[in-house]
């Protein structure tokens, strides 16, 4: 069977990770490529890169650091920010990035996915899908709505429907975020993420919440999430990654173990 | 040198930059006298069957692999790499390579896990691989260890003896082959942490002899 994923996830802005993380002294605690091979020892399914900064004349700084990391990582890693056009994900995935993320620009033009899958594969393709809880109407069915800008702006899009359109585009994977739970620490949007990976056949990574390891077991279990998303928990050295695996692994997930 | 060979499948260089780190030299090509006079021969592949023998024929490599395979040069197939080495297809009815007797199924639209639950297609993540053999190539990677598998189809061995490693997602299928200087893994050992990792430097230490 296959074991849930961990992902750390890492914001990058001018090449450099935004977040102070205190793991060890003797890494800069800004460089995301020392970030990623720390977390790949510490036993990390999957790395995100997040550049976001993302405007065009910033994307040399990523593809360089994109470029730096695979060459000291032996696990999946994908990247997401910003990439608006075929050329923009064929060059993250030529820097060496096995998966490339779009969000907003396929909420603008949801071809890009097709293109996108149909170029490289589905399995290239993740769909970054930001969601806020609203009320239900006859536009949004399920009460859940795409919005893009941060939060700021509402698309009209119902996130189920959404869900659904980008896996008949070719999406290979979604990851999932709640604006609403994003940054809160009290756990994932749990109804949300259930809604949708109950409803479509490629795997969901959730993400925005996770403040302890029950966020993780909780959305992971009742969730139906096939990978969970990380990030404060581990940066600022609350929890390593062996630890959460251990508290899944004891509550009967299974999880990669030994690597 | 060891040569990765070119057929525009995918993320070639996710294997090379693995070869360079464990510091075995190898290059990536589809220049006939380049393979020819390499040591041995990575065949990776991601992507659809029926593209990649296309790409295959284009460049007479499909040709070229069935000689080497007489010739006794070790080849490590990897992910579609594995799946065209058999004789045919199921995703879009492809006639493959034949070295392999057997052939490459989708996964059945209804499977569950253990639980009960529909499990989702591809088969994508990390998964345990239970080998069940001492063959060179798989020698000395912890029992129990994952590899991360992204998948729809699997390979069916027409002789049993053939599957070195068995991976059960619903079903239980070979997810490591081997016959003589050959071995192919439907995984992707260079994306699967050290176990992946001691997997090619077991592979770029082989004669290709059992």
């Amino acid at each position: 069977m296959l074991s849930k994923r961990i992902i750390p996830c890492l914001d990058v802005r001018d090449g450099r990770t935004t977040k102070g993380i205190r793991f060890k002294d003797n890494i800069d605690v800004g460089d995301p490529v020392e970030m990623g091979r720390y977390y790949y020892e510490q036993g990390a399914d999957e790395i995100v890169f997040y550049d976001i900064t993302a405007s065009s004349e910033r994307r040399p700084i990523m593809l360089d650091v994109v470029r730096r990391v695979a060459e000291t990582i032996f696990i999946p890693f994908s990247v997401g920010g910003g990439i608006r056009t075929l050329e923009d994900m064929r060059d993250v995935l030529l820097a060496g990035a096995e998966k490339v993320s779009v969000n907003t620009a396929a909420v603008l033009n949801p071809d890009i996915i097709r293109q996108g899958a149909e170029a490289f594969g589905s399995q290239c393709v993740v769909l970054g899908m930001d969601v806020k809880k609203v009320q239900v109407s006859s536009k949004i069915p399920s009460g859940y709505e795409m919005v893009i800008n941060g939060g700021r702006t509402y698309m009209g899009i119902d996130a189920l429907w959404w869900a659904h359109e980008a896996e008949r585009l070719g999406a290979g994977e979604i990851c999932l975020n709640s604006i609403d739970a994003d940054g809160t620490k009290t756990g994932y949007e749990i109804e949300l993420t259930r809604l949708i990976s109950a409803n479509v056949r490629i795997p969901v990574i959730a993400s925005g919440g996770a403040g302890e390891p029950q966020h993780l077991l909780d959305v992971l279990n009742q969730g139906l999430a096939d990978a969970a998303l990380i990030a404060s928990m581990v940066h600022y050295g609350t929890y390593t990654i062996r630890e959460i695996k251990n508290f899944l692994s004891e509550n009967g997930l299974k999880v990669r173990s030994s690597w | 040198m060891i040569a990765i060979l070119d057929y525009k499948a995918g993320n070639l260089t996710s294997v090379k930059r693995a070869l360079d780190h464990l510091g075995f030299p190898s290059k990536i090509t589809n220049s006939h006298e380049e393979i020819r006079k390499a040591d041995k021969v990575v065949f990776p592949g991601v992507g659809a069957a029926g593209k990649s023998m296309e790409s295959l024929a284009e460049l007479g490599l499909d040709r070229l692999l069935l000689e080497l395979f007489d010739e006794m040069v070790p080849i490590l197939g990897i992910c579609v790499g594995l799946q065209v080495l058999f004789d045919s297809s199921e995703e879009n009815q492809t006639l493959c390579l034949g070295i392999l007797p057997g052939e490459v199924r989708r996964f059945p639209e209804k499977i569950y896990s253990d639980t009960g639950d529909l499990l989702k297609i591809p088969h994508m993540g990390w998964n345990a691989v239970s080998f069940e053999s001492d063959h060179p190539v798989f020698r000395g990677i912890p029992e129990g260890s994952e590899f991360y598998f992204v998948h729809s189809y699997y390979p069916q061995p027409a002789d049993r003896n053939m599957a070195v490693g068995m991976t059960e997602y619903g079903i239980t299928f070979a997810s490591a082959v081997a016959l003589r200087n050959l071995a192919a893994v439907q995984f992707h050992p260079e994306k699967s942490g050290s176990p992946g990792l001691r997997l090619l430097d077991n592979f770029c230490r082989w004669n290709g002899i059992l």
